[in-house]
């Protein structure tokens, strides 16, 4: 996803590739007016499906996120984010179905072809964003 | 109450690592049986080793777990180089002993913190602590966030680190890359000194078990990154003896495997046992920060383990700033070797207890077999007799409460189900 971001974004906005440990996304997020994630799920739904949820206001679902290694995963982040009033005015969560979570697999083609269609969505909205900055 | 079935389940356990359930079933106003259901189906790392080469394998049991990848890789080099015949010293094994305290650090803080401190605040999860608690969780993030400096400086990522190789290091960091390290370690040694003194407060079940408490030694050090086995019973192995004293066995209601001690039973590892055996090799300060939490090595209350891991947390700060202090940059980041068929032993404390790795490779370095015991395994059946003992002196609370404890007596362990399988729901069924 990053890599398909690179260059693309308007000057002032951060592209960073995080590496899955939940809590450091807080401080990655200091500072910003608005973030968007873009993360992996795991919901049983057809690979490739996308799924786009503004967690400004409201919890993300945990049957979506709840998932993860760390015991902290991205629902829980933005949580403790929110609590400790440090989450971005806007947070916008991009999650794609994934196919295979099996170590060293290539991306399907339905989840490739959803990644550049969330690359694209991502980069409309924080274009539409930053306009008249 | 003695005339009917009680049951406690829990369905899905929170606030531990991977997925599992917990059943117990009381009759007769008694407990009659425990059962830790592992249900996150087995992982087949094993499996996945063989036919794969040597050097492969720290890369790939790191992925095993992303809380403990640093124990996975650790263990694993150190059973290959046992394999070629070398020692990986000096400045090459005091960078492990540093990114294994970064680790120690992440993981600890997260545990103490986020996972286990909750449970004796009475809030349900770290989130409802922040909101009404932010300045503690704050501190949380901060000292965990130096853990992930360290990971990240010395590992190369802040999770799975792709800096560790057999013989060594792709790449020893610089004298000025570990530099500013030491203001923030520094300040998450505060962090820890204080999260001792907040925890030693907490009000903890009155509870004991007589454990076997088993964990690595070595001369002069407090135990992390390599050492013989030794128990409080008076086992004393080299980690390839492992085998031979213990075992591990399937049992029906689990996907992973339980380990004992052979003609003996349950026993140990993690925290406790590592304060039992080796308090004394312990940094001053965390010595002494021990002593002011009241804690004794004569401790056997899981429920303090939670004061243990903070006394660690200041350990792993100090001896982090030790290595730092005493680093030399090395003239290369690894050692020459030459794979050669043999069988191959590692053992090292991953936060929750040690973690044994065995392999067998043939002449070309390909991996013919593999075998990894993680610490959550060989404390399952720890876990069901504190599960026993805890219900039994509790029995009059109510199903709710008592699955409450059940969950927090789990979570003495920060159980790594993920691991293990290999973990949680709980059930309690009375009669």
């Amino acid at each position: 996803m990053a890599e398909r971001l690179e260059g693309a974004l308007p000057a002032g906005v951060e592209l960073q590739a995080r590496e899955g440990e939940p809590t450091a996304l807080i401080d990655a997020w200091d500072g910003a007016d608005a973030v968007w994630v873009v993360d992996a799920v795991s919901s049983e739904a057809e690979a490739g499906t996308v799924h786009r949820l503004d967690a400004s206001e409201r919890s993300l679902p945990e049957t979506l996120f709840r998932a993860s290694t760390h015991h902290v995963g991205l629902a829980d982040a933005i949580e403790l984010a929110r609590a400790l009033g440090r989450l971005p005015a806007r947070t916008i969560v991009y999650g794609i179905e994934g196919a295979s979570f099996d170590v060293g697999e290539e991306l399907s083609p339905a989840v490739g072809e959803a990644v550049e269609r969330v690359a694209r969505a991502v980069r409309e909205e924080v274009v539409e964003c930053t306009r008249g900055r | 109450m003695a005339s009917r079935t009680r049951t406690i389940r829990t369905d899905y356990l929170a606030r531990v690592e991977g997925e599992g359930a917990m059943r117990v079933r009381i009759a007769g106003g008694r407990v009659q049986d425990v059962q830790l259901n592992i249900y996150e189906p087995p992982r087949f790392f094993e499996a996945f080793l063989r036919g794969r080469a040597f050097t492969e394998a720290p890369d790939i049991t790191a992925r095993i777990c992303g809380i403990c990848p640093v124990a996975y890789q650790m263990s694993s080099v150190q059973a290959m180089e046992q394999i070629c015949g070398v020692e990986v010293g000096g400045q090459l094994r005091a960078l492990r002993r540093l990114l294994y305290c970064g680790e120690w650090i992440e993981s600890h803080a997260l545990h103490v913190f986020m996972l286990h401190a909750p449970d004796f605040l009475g809030y349900e999860s770290a989130i409802e602590l922040a909101r009404d608690n932010p300045g503690l969780v704050a501190k949380a993030l901060e000292l965990k966030k130096a853990g992930n400096q360290v990971m990240t400086v010395v590992g190369g990522r802040e999770v799975h680190p792709i800096n560790v190789r057999v013989g060594g290091w792709y790449r020893a960091p610089r004298r000025r890359e570990l530099a500013p390290l030491v203001e923030k370690l520094e300040r998450a040694r505060e962090i820890a000194l204080e999260a001792v003194g907040i925890v030693a407060g907490f009000d903890f079940p009155d509870y004991e078990q007589d454990y076997e408490l088993v964990a690595l030694d070595e001369p002069g050090e407090y135990p992390i990154d390599r050492g013989r086995i030794v128990s409080s019973r008076g086992l004393d192995i080299a980690v390839s003896d492992y085998d031979e004293h213990f075992v591990e066995e399937h049992v029906p209601w689990s996907n992973a495997l339980h380990s004992r001690i052979v003609g003996r039973g349950s026993y140990l590892c993690g925290p406790l046992a590592r304060f039992a055996l080796a308090a004394d090799r312990l940094s001053p300060l965390a010595l002494e920060a021990a002593r002011e939490a009241g804690l004794e090595p004569g401790e056997r209350n899981p429920f303090r383990s939670i004061v243990v891991r903070s006394v660690e947390l200041v350990y792993a700060a100090d001896e982090a700033l030790r290595l730092i202090a005493g680093y030399e940059e090395p003239d290369a980041p690894s050692v020459e070797l030459e794979p050669r068929a043999g069988v191959g032993y590692g053992c090292t404390e991953a936060p929750r207890g040690i973690l044994y790795h065995r392999y067998e490779l043939d002449d070309d370095g390909t991996i013919l077999s593999a075998k990894i015991v993680p610490p959550t395994s060989q404390n399952q059946r720890s876990i069901e007799e504190d599960l026993r003992g805890v219900v039994e002196r509790s029995l009059d609370l109510p199903d709710d409460r008592l699955a409450l404890l059940c969950e927090q007596a789990i979570r003495n362990y920060d159980p790594c189900i993920s691991c293990a399988t290999h973990f949680l729901t709980l059930e309690v069924e009375r009669t």
